[in-house]
């Protein structure tokens, strides 16, 4: 069976300098992968390079995406194809409201891949119930995208956006960070709604403490641009105790 | 970064091709000589049936143009004009006169249905889709093709409203008073060599009166048509609100494509007398030209308000998103007490067009107030720059202006200029003026098309936002058409 996502010994460098140095990483249907590891240590670099953000250049290896070679595709391409990046750091959008941004997503992907597109009225019904599973507030998604939303709201936006666009492949680059533990617990909540056997998902933390609400099959330990080690979720309650030393001795 | 680069090689195959309003008309026309005379501007007179008076107001402004010089301070370049190779007059050959639209020609009808401005009153009924309960929005057109107007619809329901919408040439023969009374009044035949030389020739353009406490039962608009060759488009429109009345009146253009540049010098005058308001929009899409600047229309227009009554408005909306010139700046002398002028503009610049727009906001009348938007966006090799000037009088005791101008740009290759001129000779007045200009975000288009969204609909997408505050000033059936032509005229931008 074709993995989901499937990375092999990928080599990839942003402005001259080599950040990922043969990666590898197998993710299947149905999967929930985490992915923990030293600041600096090029875990957004991995978003950005499968996601195809300009100027991250991959020099050797490759990675698939069910099976297509994902450095042929256009960055939109690439989302049609089901690949969704929550944003460690999401951009504002100045000026365009946040349901005119979620219709004009949704229904670009829809086209490219061939699919009716969805009405207004039943948009407005869906991101209703998304808000409401999300708890946050229909006046927020009037506002332009993003813009003056706190740290938290953000992420809550990112991934409201994830569960209406429903990818194959859901990459969430520390949707934790900035969330107080009320909201952790919604927006966990939310993600595990996701879960399902035909979906992978990433979620890239520093904290165990996301993972007591998204349990992950496979913990990764990634250090200087590539997987160092992977085990259960054990794993993560292992680093909370010794921290990265040993594996960012190792690396170097 | 790479991105940038690959963006830049993008536009450097801009295609304005897009233009898709670049259709001719194959209709007969009725041409007056080849070149400008005193010959030339006696006939267009005799066609018009116009008063003596008429004619000696056209040959004084034709003989002080004969001793003026083009003006050359703008930031646009152009090879020189020869005004003796182009044609002043061009006019369907079927409209002799003024007609019922039954006996318009079905060529024409057909053009502006091309269009998208459906003539018949009962198609514009029709036509637009509302949502439920509320009631459908009634627009009354002039239709101006070439030098003449073909059609003006809903005139008679207008009438009952004591509202006159007509052809200017038709107002001249019905109404001379009025004309005479108001013509030259805000743009006097001296102003500006472009100016003078409308005054000389123009030939038709639409009338607007409104009567005394009238609010305008629907919005009046005009369309201009650019059709046949070397020929030039010097329309007047003159608007009058009087006191305490209100309308909204919007004008459209477009031209077909053609190799060689084709001159629009028109004048627009507007009048509102104590606790009137005139709303005025613009969408503008005149053929720019190709990507190599071979082509389309040189836009040099005088537009100004003159808010002559207290309390009185005028507020001007434009999308300028054609010609392959740009040169305009309406604006609004306030001269009544507590008087209002608005300038709300997009000016969207692409493939090699030049722009250099702006307004002028002249306070005179104490407590006058003004408000400046300008959202000008550049891409391709083009140019565009916002002029403006705020000035306030001696007399104009706490006269107020903000100005908030933005540029964004979409490449590497083109540029953005603002340059304000203020002017305040009392004390007491507050002008505030903010500006930025941006390169649209790199990164901001990669967070859209992660999302789904083509490199070419996320920089649209970013774009409208960008411009959101000014569309929101138009009568809600134009933002909506402002805003598929904001995305049709930066295709070709990006890949
Ligand atoms: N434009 C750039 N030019 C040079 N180096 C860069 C650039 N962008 C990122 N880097 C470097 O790449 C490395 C990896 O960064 P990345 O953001 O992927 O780390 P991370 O593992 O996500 O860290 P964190 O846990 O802090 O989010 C860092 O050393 C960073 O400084
Ligand atoms: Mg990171």
């Amino acid at each position: 069976m074709t993995a989901l996502l499937e990375i092999r010994d990928l080599k990839a460098e942003i402005a001259g300098k080599q950040i990922l140095n043969g990666y590898d990483l197998t993710v299947n249907a149905g999967e929930v992968h985490a992915i923990m590891g030293p600041n600096g240590s090029g875990k957004s670099t991995l978003s950005y390079v499968l996601s195809g953000r300009p100027g991250y250049t991959i020099t050797e290896g490759q990675a698939l995406l069910a099976g297509a070679d994902l450095s042929q595709m256009s960055v939109d391409e690439r989302a049609a194809a089901g690949l969704f990046l929550a944003f460690q750091y999401p951009l504002e959008v100045p000026g365009v409201a946040t349901m005119t941004f979620l219709r004009a997503a949704l229904n670009a992907q829809r086209k490219k891949r061939g699919e009716e597109e969805m009405s207004s009225p039943d948009l407005i019904k869906r991101v209703k119930e998304l808000a409401k599973i999300l708890d946050m507030d229909m006046e927020m998604l009037r506002r332009p995208v993003n813009v003056g939303f706190s740290g938290g709201e953000k992420k809550r936006a990112e991934t409201l956006q994830m569960m209406l666009l429903e990818p194959k492949l859901c990459i969430l680059d520390e949707t934790d960070s900035g969330l107080d533990i009320d909201a952790l617990k919604v927006v966990s909540n939310g993600v595990n709604q996701l879960r399902s056997k035909d979906r992978g998902i990433v979620v890239i933390t520093h904290y165990q403490r996301l993972l007591d609400y998204i349990t992950p099959d496979v913990v990764h330990v990634q250090s200087a641009g590539r997987i160092v080690r992977t085990g259960g979720k054990e794993l993560a309650l292992e680093l909370e105790e010794t921290g990265y030393a040993r594996y960012q001795a190792e690396a170097a | 970064m790479a991105a940038v680069q690959e963006t830049v090689e993008q536009v450097r195959r801009v295609g304005a091709d897009q233009y898709k309003y670049g259709f001719v008309t194959d209709i007969e026309s009725d041409l007056a000589p080849k070149g400008l005379s005193e010959e030339v501007i006696r006939f267009i007179s005799a066609k018009k049936g116009e008063p003596e008076w008429m004619l000696d107001w056209r040959l004084e402004a034709y003989r002080r143009w004969l001793t003026m010089t083009e003006p050359k301070w703008a930031r646009v370049d152009y090879p020189a004009i020869d005004y003796q190779d182009l044609y002043y007059y061009a006019a369907p050959k079927s409209t002799a006169g003024p007609k019922s639209l039954d006996e318009v020609d079905p060529e024409l009808l057909r053009t502006y249905e091309k269009l998208g401005i459906p003539l018949h009153e009962r198609e514009i009924l029709a036509g637009v889709e509302r949502p439920e309960g509320e009631e459908r929005p009634r627009v009354a057109v002039d239709a101006v093709f070439d030098s003449v107007s073909v059609a003006t619809t809903f005139k008679e329901e207008l009438k009952k409203a004591g509202v006159i919408f007509c052809p200017i040439s038709e107002a001249l023969r019905e109404h001379p008073e009025l004309v005479r009374k108001y013509l030259g009044t805000v743009v006097p035949t001296s102003d500006n060599y472009f100016a003078t030389l409308n005054s000389a020739v123009f030939s038709d353009g639409s009338f607007v009166y409104i009567p005394p406490g009238v609010r305008c039962p629907m919005e009046l608009s005009t369309y201009f048509r650019i059709n046949e060759k070397n020929t030039g488009q010097f329309e007047r429109t003159l608007i009058i609100a009087d006191r305490g009345s209100y309308v909204s009146y919007l004008e459209g253009c477009t031209a077909p494509k053609r190799d060689e540049n084709q001159l629009h010098a028109a004048v627009v005058e507007l009048v509102t007398l104590d606790d009137a308001e005139i709303k005025y929009s613009t969408v503008q899409n005149w053929y720019p030209g190709d990507e190599n600047g071979k082509g389309g229309i040189y836009n040099f227009v005088t537009k100004r308000g003159d808010c002559r009554g207290a309390n009185s408005k005028i507020s001007w909306t434009q999308v300028e998103t054609g010609s392959a010139i740009t040169w305009k700046y309406p604006s609004c002398v306030l001269r009544g007490d507590n008087s209002r002028g608005e300038f709300y503009s997009i000016a969207i610049s692409n493939g090699r067009q030049q722009v250099d727009s702006g307004t002028k906001m002249i306070h005179l009348g104490k407590g006058t107030t003004s408000r400046i938007i300008s959202k000008g966006i550049s891409a391709g090799r083009s140019s565009n720059a916002y002029r403006g000037l705020v000035s306030a009088h001696r007399k104009a005791e706490g006269a107020r202006n903000f100005t908030n101008c933005d540029s964004l740009l979409i490449g590497d290759a083109c540029s953005a200029h603002t340059i304000p001129y203020i002017e305040a000779k009392n004390p007491s007045c507050v002008f505030e003026h903010e500006a930025t200009t941006s390169k649209i975000s790199e990164d901001v288009l990669f967070y859209c098309m992660q999302r789904g969204l083509s490199q070419e609909d996320a920089t649209a997408l970013v774009v409208n936002g960008f411009v959101r505050d000014v569309l929101q000033q138009l009568p809600m059936e134009f933002a909506v058409e402002a805003q598929k032509l904001i995305s049709v005229s930066l295709e070709g931008s990006v890949g």
